[in-house]
């Protein structure tokens, strides 16, 4: 799927400007750790979380992820969303919980990596 | 042969928002560099594991890079606390973090068993009250 389908299943709110939304994903991860996300080295694209910190833009960074889904209405401060458009990321946010939120992209199609 | 190209970064103590950068920063300089994208991120994800270590449970501390077309070497360094049981700080999901750290993300006890997993070469001596000293290496072609 595109970035621009996770923002219409999720039915989300896109907060950075830039990132390209026609851009293919195919995997994703859904995790409040940090240290869980970089534990594993799959290809994946998109980060799914309730954590709303600097750190989530940098750790995606670190694996390569272009786009972040902040869950449960949480939206990042202004620095937040800098360092994620110097990075070209997508950051969105969607009023659903975590658990639905995974399970909506999951019933469309999209898949965590392989470990 | 070339002498290594060798950056240093200062990480502070004090400003756990700002941990992060010098890996962010180790990651842009490898790619314009030309180094293999695997190779890039494995360093980039052990360095960032390191920093937030230096961050969290040091106090801060200084970073020293060194590139050759084959090595990717990062040694950590620091004067924090020291780490009493290095064999039990290496096991996964053992942490000392406090809960305010766990609020941020880390803490889950992967820091140091990922840095050891996503590099070649990996060392950490410590002394109790002194410090620890971590040498890590990626091997370009590994």
């Amino acid at each position: 799927m595109k970035i621009s389908d996770i923002l219409s299943i999720l039915d989300a709110q896109l907060l950075t400007e830039g990132a390209g939304l026609e851009r293919e994903v195919h995997t994703a991860c859904g995790s409040d750790m940090m240290s869980d996300v970089l534990a594993f080295v799959k290809d994946q694209s998109v980060l799914i979380t309730g954590l709303n910190n600097p750190q989530v833009v940098r750790t995606a960074d670190m694996m390569d992820m272009i786009c972040i889904v902040f869950v449960r209405g949480k939206k990042p401060d202004a620095g937040i969303l800098a360092l994620a458009e110097e990075r070209g990321m997508a950051i969105l946010c969607t009023d659903h919980t975590m658990f639905t939120a995974c399970g909506l992209l999951y019933a469309h199609g999209l898949r965590g990596g392989v470990h | 042969m070339a002498e290594p190209i060798r950056l240093d970064y200062v990480v502070p103590g004090d400003d756990f928002t700002r941990a992060g950068e010098a890996s962010a920063d180790l990651k842009s300089r490898l790619k314009s560099l030309g180094f293999p994208p695997a190779a890039i991120r494995r360093a980039a994800i052990a360095l960032y594991e390191g920093e937030i270590n230096l961050a969290i449970h040091a106090g801060g501390g200084r970073i020293t890079v060194a590139l050759t077309p084959e090595r990717i070497e990062m040694a950590l360094d620091d004067e924090g606390p020291g780490i009493p049981d290095i064999a039990l700080a290496m096991s996964e999901g053992y942490s000392t973090a406090p809960d305010e750290v766990r609020s941020l993300g880390f803490g889950a006890g992967m820091g140091l068993p990922n840095m050891k997993k996503y590099t070649d070469e990996f060392s950490i001596a410590s002394t109790v009250g002194e410090g620890t000293h971590i040498r890590m290496a990626v091997l370009t072609a590994g």
